[in-house]
């Protein structure tokens, strides 16, 4: 109960009339990070968030980050803000980012606070948000018995039957979470399992947590809480109602590319496509983590990317003469 | 009796206190059969020493009904907080501040603490309009990391604008009314209990829902 992660922090003031060499939008490791490296290289650095953390902070346990084993995400979080503030990086919260221009060799970052911030490179880092199973019932029994957040809504599911939809990291490890509440806990997965082994290992080892594969969720019923839902076993084509008192859906994400979608060209999953030096499509404006088109989301990964782009940005600069 | 703050955590929230302006008065109302009461007391008794502006009293939800009124407080463990000049708040922390919710005890100590606006000139305007009585209530739990968001911006609305009072509830201590309103997934904000949305959703989407009340 006293787990306590402590997240507010001392900030420096976030002056909007300065001109930026390296401004990042989101708060997550990938902008953490490129903050972190473009503060060293010397270039004048902001970030732009809304909140600190990103998609990190939905995650209980973090076994993979090099160096930092069994931590969960709000202490690397907490891990990562502690070293950034050793820099005094300015950061500007709880603001959304509502368009970026680039007007005369200078970018103009939007805020909806009216405000708007000019920087001569930036790193796009906004992630991604869970994306929505798109089937009859989702909308009208969202936060009614469905979530997607394991880890915020677990503790309504004492004693109760969930089900899980997904097979990746996210969604075992939602059932691994969900298995510390739940009477019991059934994973769903349209396909094979994509899970890491070490977390499907522990997901077969433990006794509240069943498992279909092949199996295809078509609908979910209830009046005011989830009932149940209709599934389509891919084998057999035939489908059948499956009691549940709850559903957590964790089948992928969707990045946040909304802000920028008529700037930076984009694939067919809204990803922002980046080169091997992060840059996008308009120069001097980079992208990295969860929102590119790279098919690994990996907190180690975005935090990489996040440095590749600053120390691009940099030599961006330099080549200009600046 | 055991600490429930580690050194490592008391040091950093001691460091984020530097930042309280001026002294308050937190006031936790408890009542006995109460699972959170205790340590909530310890937690707040823990808290409140380490920066000189924070005063900590105790109250008895029944002894002290008057009290009690006076602030709105029907429930056990809740604290309030009063300014320098004594004025409360307008909002009440029903639960335990626990695990994230942290966050939500020390923003609202610095919060309370503060002269200045929290919001810009266009929200302070679009505030100064509500003149219906509001009361938001927003259900966290512990483990949520996305709640104490929701919770300081319920808190810092009801701070600017004498018609709105806000509640945050602890969905696991408060169970029986977290399932009155049908709470499973949080954050949830409820709108004087008629208008309702899901999540640390920005400002403007809290005005839009308390601009709807006729």
């Amino acid at each position: 109960m006293f787990e306590f992660n402590f997240d507010t922090q001392p900030k420096n003031t976030f002056d909007t009339n300065e001109v930026y060499d390296f401004l990042v939008i989101g708060g997550g490791p990938a902008g953490l990070n490129a903050s972190l490296y473009a503060y060293r290289l010397g270039m004048k650095t902001g970030i732009v968030t809304y909140v600190i953390g990103g998609q990190l902070k939905n995650t209980n346990d973090v076994d993979n980050y090099m160096g930092l084993p069994n931590d969960s995400g709000s202490g690397l979080t907490q891990k990562f803000i502690n070293h950034i503030q050793q820099f005094q990086i300015p950061i500007l919260e709880d603001v959304y980012v509502t368009k970026v221009e680039k007007l005369d060799e200078l970018f103009h970052v939007y805020l909806d606070n009216s405000h708007i911030v000019k920087a001569k490179t930036v790193l796009l880092a906004t992630g991604s948000v869970p994306k929505k199973l798109g089937i009859p019932g989702e909308q009208m029994l969202n936060a009614k018995g469905i979530s997607y957040c394991a880890i915020c809504d677990a503790p309504f599911f004492k004693d109760k039957h969930v089900v899980v939809a997904g097979g990746g990291n996210s969604a075992v490890e939602s059932a691994l979470d969900l298995a510390n509440w739940a009477k019991k806990v059934t994973v769903i997965q349209r396909s094979n399992f994509r899970a890491d082994k070490i977390l499907l290992e522990q997901m077969y080892a433990n006794d509240k947590i069943e498992y279909m594969i092949q199996t295809k969720i078509i609908e979910i019923h209830g009046k005011t809480q989830v009932e149940g839902l209709t599934i389509l076993d891919n084998k057999t084509n035939q489908t059948s109602y499956f009691k549940a008192d709850g559903l957590f859906v964790a089948i992928g994400m969707l990045p946040n590319t909304a802000y920028v979608n008529d700037l930076v060209e984009l694939n067919v999953y809204n990803e922002v496509l980046v080169n091997h030096q992060q840059e996008t499509s308009v120069k001097g404006l980079y992208a990295a983590g969860d929102m590119v088109d790279q098919p690994h989301k990996q907190i180690i990964i975005a935090a990489a990317e996040g440095a590749k782009a600053a120390l691009n940005a940099n030599q961006y600069l330099k080549y200009k003469g600046e | 009796m055991k600490q429930l703050l580690t050194p490592d955590v008391t040091q950093q929230i001691k460091e984020v206190l530097k930042m309280m302006e001026n002294p308050i008065q937190v006031i936790l109302f408890t009542k006995p059969d109460c699972d959170t009461c205790q340590p909530t007391l310890q937690l707040l008794e823990e808290v409140s020493i380490l920066n000189d502006t924070i005063t900590f009293v105790e109250r008895s939800l029944t002894d002290d009904k008057a009290e009690a009124d006076a602030y709105g407080v029907s429930y056990a463990p809740t604290f309030v907080i009063l300014d320098q000049n004594g004025n409360f708040k307008n909002f009440r922390f029903n639960g335990i501040p626990a695990g994230h919710e942290i966050n939500s005890l020390i923003t609202a100590l610095i919060d309370s603490s503060s002269t200045k606006p929290f919001f810009d000139e266009k929200t302070l305007k679009r505030l100064e309009k509500v003149d219906k009585d509001i009361n938001i209530k927003v259900f966290v739990t512990l483990s949520c990391p996305h709640c104490p968001g929701a919770v300081s911006n319920a808190f810092r609305l009801a701070m600017t604008n004498p018609n709105i009072t806000a509640d945050a509830f602890e969905a696991q201590t408060f169970n029986e009314l977290s399932m009155k309103y049908n709470v499973s997934g949080v954050p949830k904000i409820i709108i004087n209990d008629q208008y309702e949305f899901l999540g640390n959703q920005p400002i403007d989407a809290f005005l839009a829902e308390i601009e709807k009340v006729k």
